[in-house]
């Protein structure tokens, strides 16, 4: 069971969205998908989910191809950034609705959660406000019960309260039956603790695709007088540095040497930084 | 119990001395209930694999038990377990790291005995 891509590759025109990518969602994971701006997350999200087509390479839901087969899209299901509900339909018929695609779909949840969130059910779709939009779909999310779940910007909008409540709901939910999740965000302080695995996405091609704890394992960062940095990381990969007057702080790859000076401080390096070091090919002049 | 994402730390090895110090602060006491996967899981936001791995490192060490279908508790005699293990960490994550900052400060030895006096007679 898993979702497995092989070389896809995505061309809108002479701009290659995808380059090349493979990779496989395992059974019963929370992954990652992080990268910045049009890096080509949602592009990835909706070409498995066959919204939108690729140019080449193959995708395979639990070994059967995802293209034009319903019943291999019915077990995934892709919060969008879009929001493709009918705009006059009220909250509750969407949830109607729900049902009728998804037939996993718990209703009963589904009232409960809008209950803990405050969300009007008798309210269109058209009427909500951004946050409350984001609200209604993770609800559909939280509720549908697919093997499959995507979830593309799942927080844009929400204000601090009601993004701690959705991941509090995500992990109970997980933790009671593992579904497979992959969640795209730009917030990745708020997720790097529970997500199993990560994978960073770059220019349309992966850049990181591993655990979350190899990942902080993978680099550190040294600080210390410009001259005793410099000496230091003369023989190492560097994938970032900053100078502040006198000092510098290097990004190194790798584990630190065993004797390392005193007068060099070793850090760990956490996820944000990692990612903004690893995708920071458009440098701030 | 504090968990933090950020610091050096593994997720895994803070929840295991969070449980350790919940158990030797007396707020879990010996036979008592722990919370179970699902309830640290979502208390702390993280993955449910990174708390059982924590819990795993307790179980392995017989500071807690699993009761099958019932949950996991504290088992006993795990408090003077803990204490023994804590005494024996001591030396290398208190008194070292005292001594080395004190050689940087060009604190005698003389100066650390009296702070040291100090710190117990302000105790009481």
């Amino acid at each position: 069971m898993s979702i497995e891509i092989k070389n896809l590759t995505k061309k809108f025109g002479n701009v290659t969205a995808l380059d090349n990518v493979s990779l496989n969602f395992e059974n019963n994971k929370i992954y990652g998908l992080l990268g910045r701006n049009g890096a080509g997350k949602s592009t990835l999200l909706n070409i498995i989910t066959n919204r939108v087509f690729k140019t080449s390479g193959e995708i395979l839901i639990d070994n059967e191809n995802n293209e034009e087969n319903d019943k291999a899209i019915s077990k995934i299901y892709l919060m969008s950034e879009k929001t493709l509900y009918p705009q006059d339909m009220k909250i509750k018929d969407v949830f109607k609705w729900s049902k009728r695609f998804y037939p996993d779909f718990d209703t009963k949840r589904a009232y409960e959660l809008s209950k803990l969130f405050d969300l009007n059910t008798n309210k269109k779709v058209k009427a909500l406000s951004t946050g409350f939009t984001s609200i209604f779909k993770l609800i559909v999310a939280l509720c549908v019960n697919t093997p499959y779940v995507f979830l593309d910007e799942p927080v844009l909008g929400l204000d601090a309260n009601n993004r701690e409540l959705f991941y509090k709901l995500l992990i109970e939910k997980y933790s009671k039956e593992p579904f497979t999740v992959v969640i795209s965000t730009h917030l990745i302080e708020e997720i790097s603790s529970f997500i199993e695995n990560a994978i960073i996405i770059d220019n349309g091609k992966i850049v990181v695709n591993t655990t979350t704890e190899e990942l902080l394992q993978s680099g550190y960062s040294i600080s210390g007088k410009i001259s005793d940095v410099d000496n230091y990381i003369s023989d190492k990969e560097i994938i970032g540095e900053d100078t502040f007057g006198g000092l510098k702080t290097a990004y190194v790859m790798g584990r630190p040497d065993a004797d390392i000076s005193e007068n060099l401080e070793v850090t760990s390096i956490d996820l944000q930084k990692l990612f903004v070091k690893l995708t920071n090919t458009r440098e701030v002049k | 119990m504090i968990i933090n994402a950020e610091i050096d730390k593994p997720i895994f090895q803070q929840i295991k001395e969070g449980i350790e110090d919940a158990i030797l602060s007396g707020a879990f006491p010996e036979e008592s209930q722990i919370p179970s996967i699902t309830e640290i899981s979502v208390n702390y936001k993280i993955n449910p694999a990174t708390a059982l791995k924590g819990i795993n490192l307790l179980v392995e060490n017989n500071i807690v038990y699993k009761k099958r279908g019932v949950g996991m508790f504290v088992c006993e005699g795990a408090v003077n377990k803990l204490m023994e293990n804590r005494k024996n960490d001591f030396y290398d994550k208190f008194v070292s790291s005292l001594v080395l900052e004190a050689k940087r400060l060009k604190i005698s030895e003389n100066d650390i005995k009296n702070m040291i006096e100090r710190g117990f007679k302000d105790e009481h």
